[in-house]
């Protein structure tokens, strides 16, 4: 199975009983560089894909809780080459892998040797947050020829016409931001926000998960049925942040 | 985003005026890389823009701001002891004389209005040295928008005086204390801001970076300086200059002073960029001269990055140079060699402050310094030549500075 094929499984797998799958983010290497591995192991233990936040000086896509901690993971030290170099002695894991990075350290390491240095690693996909669908092209067909998925996020703003293209180019899953804003807010989930998860889900054929600011159990239970995942990011960066036990704390979102 | 396939085809189509093109691309540079939210209002501005920008109205509503409130044209100055002292004919472009003191005010009224059409409820921008800040502000106070302006923590320390400016005029000014706390994590905290708002709020972003249509909506405002500039000359001198001079850092006055003379291939054209103390990672702000191709801001053009792709921090003295990136239409000009980039170190900026204000009694910003350290350099290989220099702005606002350094110098 290709690693795109992998994400929409697990995706769908988790599903299956009803509550939404669980996509959970960490920020590599933080808040202890040392800890990346058995942190790893633990978010993956309850999560059904984890997304693997790769640092970068400039995340404008990102609430102070990410910044925090990209800042401090470079600070260690921790780079992208550093990254695949750790999942590569980490062996296989069972949970699909997703790299979430912004553009710049990705262009640096190369698109071809990435999808190559990638695979072998056993990443299944990217999420990059600032390469709309216009200009990914490159990195796209680089990632496809290897077999991992590029995801594409649609936003509450997106209009209906870019809502169906999104849709269609996104590979693993569909990553429905479901607010204007950086991520780590928290939000309540209003009316609306279900309407807008409703309307990419009619299009969609991949499996759609809402993130940005996904932090209680209160909002899973409000965005079941609504959708096939749902993405926790700062939520979880804190309960490292705090030194707490990520595998409870996921089992606990997941109900 | 490649090596650059054609560069004489590149070069012929920049000299007809090609870009950007359709996908808002200087040849290889530019485009649009920000996150999904703001695509609807890129593409909002990008029509609008089009629909604006070029229409009468519009115009006659720009030109009715720039010619009464902001004083253009602004002059041209003969630097005559100047030219005697350097063996060359130099000329002056006084963007210092426009209101509230730089170039940046052509861009920010322009822009302020354009919101206004849009139907913006309020307007964010980034400020490095202050000057856009100050100018946002005031284009806000004019057309009566709610102003909020994103500066780096360490920039409000050494642009003080603009802080105080900013408020009076009305507008919020937020300190930035994450990332380097300059220009660069002003830039990444109003993007943010407007990630929250996309469609309400007007990004009114201060030089020619950014995602398109961006760099081109402010080139376009900025190029009544190389307008005005070259009519000026012809009519003082009958000619075009041999060398047109201006400073880079994001690179809007440079850009604004460079265009129209684009195609006159005759004329040198020199952009000087921030050299700092020295040519070492984070010693200059000196993006085409050390960097690489990379993605910041939402535009792919040259920057200062580390092995990784790591934004590097930067020095400069002044702090409207100190910025990683650079416009993408520059790092074209520069690929296909049309436009030549040196760099000015710290102390040869303070060397022209001082020159140009013994021989001529203007006291230019330290950004504008930057030029004319170059167009001394150019005057001393050049013996009666022309030289047009842009004089970007005045540097009033560089007191604090210039006390810590070329004054503290002569202190008995």
């Amino acid at each position: 199975m290709s690693g795109h094929e992998r994400i929409a499984a697990a995706i769908r797998a988790a599903g299956k009983g009803g509550s939404p799958a669980l996509i959970a983010y960490l920020t590599a290497g933080f808040p202890r560089r040392a800890d990346f591995g058995a942190q790893l192991a633990a978010v993956a233990a309850a999560a059904d894909v984890v997304e693997i936040g790769v640092p970068f000086t400039d995340p404008m896509a990102d609430g102070v809780t990410i910044q925090r901690a990209s800042m401090a993971a470079l600070a260690q030290g921790v780079t992208l080459r550093w990254i695949l170099e750790e999942l590569t002695r980490l062996g296989p894991i069972r949970t699909p892998l997703v790299l979430m990075s912004y553009l710049n350290p990705l262009l640096a390491f190369g698109v071809e040797a990435l999808a190559a240095a990638a695979a072998s690693a056993g990443v299944a996909g990217f999420i990059g947050p600032d390469l709309p669908l216009d200009e990914s092209s490159e990195l796209a067909a680089a990632l496809a020829a290897r077999g991992l998925a590029l995801v594409q996020m649609v936003t509450p703003v997106t209009e209906p016409q870019r809502l169906a293209a999104l849709c269609a180019g996104s590979q693993g899953f569909v990553y429905a931001v479901t607010m204007t804003g950086t991520t780590g807010r928290n939000v309540a989930v209003p009316d609306e926000v279900l309407a807008y998860l409703e309307r990419v889900r009619e299009r969609a054929t991949l499996p759609v998960c809402a993130g940005f600011g996904i932090r209680s159990r209160a909002q899973v239970e409000r965005l079941t049925g609504h959708v096939d995942g749902v993405v926790v990011g700062s939520a979880l960066v804190e309960v490292l942040e705090r030194g707490e036990d990520p595998t409870a704390w996921l089992r606990a979102l997941r109900g | 985003m490649s090596a650059l396939p054609d560069t004489a085809g590149l070069r012929a189509a920049l000299l007809a005026g090609k870009f950007p093109d359709a996908r808002g691309r200087f040849g290889p540079f530019g485009g649009r890389y920000v996150p999904e939210t703001l695509i609807p209002a890129l593409e909002r501005l990008e029509r609008g823009v089009r629909e604006h920008l070029a229409s009468g109205e519009f115009q006659a509503e720009l030109t009715g701001q720039l010619t009464t409130w902001v004083g253009r044209p602004t002059a041209l100055t003969h630097a005559t002891r100047l030219s005697e002292r350097w063996g060359a004919r130099v000329y002056l472009k006084r963007e210092d004389l426009a209101h509230t003191g730089a170039h940046k005010i052509n861009n920010a009224i322009g822009q302020a209005l354009l919101a206004r059409r849009l139907g913006a409820r309020r307007v964010v921008a980034e400020t490095g040295a202050g000057q856009h800040g100050v100018a946002s502000a005031a284009a806000c106070a004019r057309l009566g928008l709610p102003c909020t302006v994103y500066m780096g923590a360490i920039d409000m320390e050494r642009q003080a005086p603009n802080v105080g400016r900013m408020r009076l005029l009305g507008a919020e000014v937020v300190p930035v204390t994450s990332g380097d706390r300059t220009l660069r994590a002003a830039i990444d905290e109003a993007l943010r801001d407007w990630v929250s708002d996309p469609l309400g709020t007007y990004y009114l972003l201060g030089s020619v970076v950014g995602p398109h249509p961006y760099p081109y909506l402010v080139r376009e405002l900025q190029a009544v300086i190389g307008r005005e500039a070259r009519a000026q000359l012809i009519a003082a001198t009958g000619r075009l200059p041999d060398a047109l001079i201006a400073c880079v850092g994001g690179g809007s006055n440079s850009i604004g002073a460079f265009h129209a003379f684009v195609p006159d291939t005759a004329v040198e054209i020199i952009g000087v960029e921030a050299g700092g103390r020295g040519a070492g990672l984070g010693d200059n702000a000196a993006t085409i001269a050390y960097g690489r191709p990379g993605v910041l801001h939402g535009t792919y053009s040259m920057l200062l990055q580390d092995a990784d792709g790591q934004v590097q921090e930067t020095h400069s003295v002044s702090a409207g140079l100190d910025y990683p990136g650079v416009g993408p239409e520059h790092a074209l000009l520069a690929a296909v060699g049309r436009v030549r980039y040196e760099t000015a170190s710290d102390a040869q900026a303070l060397a022209g402050v001082r020159a140009l204000s013994e021989c001529e009694g203007i006291l230019p910003a330290i950004e504008s310094a930057h030029a004319l350290a170059a167009a001394e350099r150019w005057a001393l290989a050049h013996p009666g030549g022309t030289v047009l220099v842009c004089l970007s702005g005045r540097g009033d606002k560089d007191m604090p500075t210039l006390q810590r350094t070329l004054l503290a110098a002569e202190a008995p």
